[in-house]
């Protein structure tokens, strides 16, 4: 009896594998129409002829993706460990830094929860199996990112104000209606433009401005776990980024008309994600006591540099032009921290997070990056807010402010070219009149008011007797609230823990 | 319509930590013209055309076999595109 002769099975190389076991577990539908099986990838207009040519340049199996997921877990948890086992929040560089910490447990981890389900819809019902599967993993990622910030941040929890009721705040506070008003926009949109706005705006344009300066300044802070989860979530963020300009160019390449819908799109969404992150701006100039980088140096480092002299000139090829609000964005990089901080001062007694005027060693880091702005902010703002603190007080806005209807931010911003005139712009949709901050919030309306009348803005919803009360103490026990998480930094709950805690062990040492 | 790439910068940022060390030094030694930024936790390699991260320079380094796949472990942000990810390297440039 002949045995046939068997070679041995040679190992298949990454393209072998991906396409073996992502690509070929696909199959055509006999039996049911394909439009039945994907019903959601044609309303928006998108024309898609072949999407086999969907590129997945990371090219994962689910052994690789659990592989690597696992390691970075393994990794990120023996770092909290550590840093719980060894008190590591006593060597924060100081306990107002936490502050930055709050607002981002506040609004981020819901966010992240939400590009987890949407990013499981377009696993589910995008026609090709490369689009599926990339955003499959992007899904798992996101839930990994809400339970690792949670599990991070849920130390300080123990020692700080502020972090105790994140998720309820998220639904609630005014400040947090901005993140949650924008992953709300995206998620009602189609899964194209759900790609366009969270794929590619958000994650390849401006991601990098949240998370890397930012992590790093808490590495400069003496913020170990922030920094490790971050630097882990920034890891899976490569292969976001990657799946956003896929998508984007993929679309591109698959038909012309699909132009101009796309760069209606990325117009609409850069702005949104712009007007998020203007909120990072204030946290990175004002609440880190140590700062790697200014805003400024940030947006030029990460969005001019890469983006604009970068990614743009790639997308020239196709016809696509830079964002239409980018200019008015350019000319605000001096002066946006500074007006997000001035709002968050005034309004930090309806907040869970505390605020204080930048010291002696805040304002020569300001004056020097800067030098022509600080100045003028400093004489017309911070010089006043002082003298009242000199006579026994502090500032705080008795009133309510008006809201952008769009980015839901306090109105706040200023004319183009004029730090000191107050931006308003309005449009009449059915009679009613809508205020905005900016040309860019106005003309997201002007495009699609049917959506944005619909908004639920925190300030309208008080007057309308909808958050718990008409009173200021009604509304802060309606948000969730506790004493110590609202005001002024200096004198509060957090400074006099963090001061006893740092004279106890000077006594013991 | 063709427009012709003008060399422009692409770059990576990585966590500056010993496990990534060998693959910063494999990159620096596989890519003439790098710039090398350093900032806390982080460090930022950028370079004009195209960068390029061999597995056998990593491997020589690190003394032990790397799967390019563990290159994600490393890498915090990008710009520029992955042109190519096979198993023997990885390629930074911009397509257009
Ligand atoms: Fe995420
Ligand atoms: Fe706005």
């Amino acid at each position: 009896m002949t045995v046939p002769t068997q070679k041995p099975a040679r190992k298949l190389t990454m393209q072998q594998r991906y396409a073996a076991l992502t690509h070929d577990l696909d199959w055509d539908p006999t039996y049911v129409a394909e439009e039945e099986i994907y019903p959601f990838t044609t309303f928006e207009g998108i024309k898609v002829h072949d999407w086999s040519k969907w590129e997945d340049p990371f090219r994962l199996t689910v052994e690789a993706y659990n592989k690597y997921q696992a390691e970075k877990d393994r990794r990120l948890y023996a770092v909290l460990d550590g840093f719980a086992q060894s008190q590591g929040q006593l060597s924060l560089t100081e306990g107002r830094y936490m502050n930055a910490m709050k607002i981002f447990l506040q609004g981020i981890p819901s966010g992240e929860y939400q590009a987890h389900r949407n990013f499981s819809h377009l696993a589910r019902y995008f026609n090709g199996p490369g689009a599926r599967f990339a955003s499959l993993c992007q899904s798992m990622d996101e839930l990994r990112h809400a339970q690792t910030e949670i599990h991070t941040l849920s130390h300080y929890n123990k020692y700080f104000g502020g972090m105790h009721d994140w998720n309820k705040m998220s639904d609630r506070v005014w400040y947090l209606s901005v993140p949650k008003s924008f992953f709300d926009d995206a998620g009602t949109a189609g899964p194209f433009e759900w790609l366009i706005a969270i794929g590619f705006s958000f994650e390849y344009l401006l991601t990098n401005l949240l998370f890397v300066p930012f992590m790093s300044g808490a590495a400069f802070n003496g913020d170990l776990p922030t920094m490790t989860f971050g630097f882990s979530a920034q890891s899976d963020e490569s292969r976001h980024m990657t799946l956003g300009l896929e998508g984007i160019k993929f679309m591109l390449e698959q038909d012309e008309d699909n132009l101009p819908i796309v760069q209606a799109w990325l117009d609409k969404w850069f702005w949104r994600g712009y007007r998020l992150i203007a909120l990072v701006a204030g946290m990175m100039d004002y609440m880190l006591p140590k700062r790697v980088m200014s805003w400024k140096e940030a947006f030029e480092l990460y969005f001019e540099e890469q983006m604009l002299n970068g990614l743009f000139k790639d997308l020239e090829y196709y016809g696509i032009k830079p964002p239409r609000h980018v200019q008015w964005a350019i000319d605000e990089k001096e002066i946006l921290s500074h007006q997000v901080y001035w709002v968050l001062y005034q309004f930090s007694h309806a907040a869970a997070f505390t605020t204080t005027i930048p010291n002696e060693e805040d304002q020569a880091w300001l004056e020097s990056a800067y030098p022509e702005t600080w100045p003028v902010f400093k004489s017309v703002v911070w010089d006043k807010a002082q003298r009242v603190v000199d006579s026994g007080g502090r500032y705080f806005n008795p009133g309510l402010p008006q809201l952008c209807q769009i980015c839901q931010i306090p109105m706040g911003f200023t004319e183009p070219g004029n730090p000191l005139v107050q931006c308003q712009r309005h449009s009449i949709y059915e009679g009613e009149r809508y205020d905005f901050c900016s040309d860019g919030c106005q003309w997201i309306f002007d495009r699609e008011p049917e959506k944005y009348v619909q908004a639920w803005l925190p300030v309208h919803q008080i007057y309308q007797g909808n958050c718990g009360g008409p009173t200021l103490p009604d509304v802060a026990v309606w948000y969730g609230l506790e004493p110590g998480d609202a005001g002024e930094y200096i004198g509060s709950m957090d400074h006099q823990d963090w001061l006893k805690w740092h004279a106890s062990s000077i006594k013991e040492g | 319509m063709s427009v012709v790439a003008a060399p422009r910068p692409v770059g990576v940022d990585l966590q500056e930590n010993e496990e990534t060390r060998a693959i910063v030094e494999a990159i620096e030694a596989d890519n003439d013209d790098l710039t090398v930024r350093h900032m806390p936790g982080i460090v930022r390699l950028t370079k004009e055309g195209q960068l390029v991260i061999n597995q056998e320079s990593v491997e020589g380094r690190l003394g032990r076999p790397w799967e390019t796949h563990e290159f994600q472990l490393a890498m915090i942000s990008y710009f520029g595109e992955f042109v190519e990810w096979d198993d023997d390297r990885i390629v930074i440039a911009w397509k257009h």
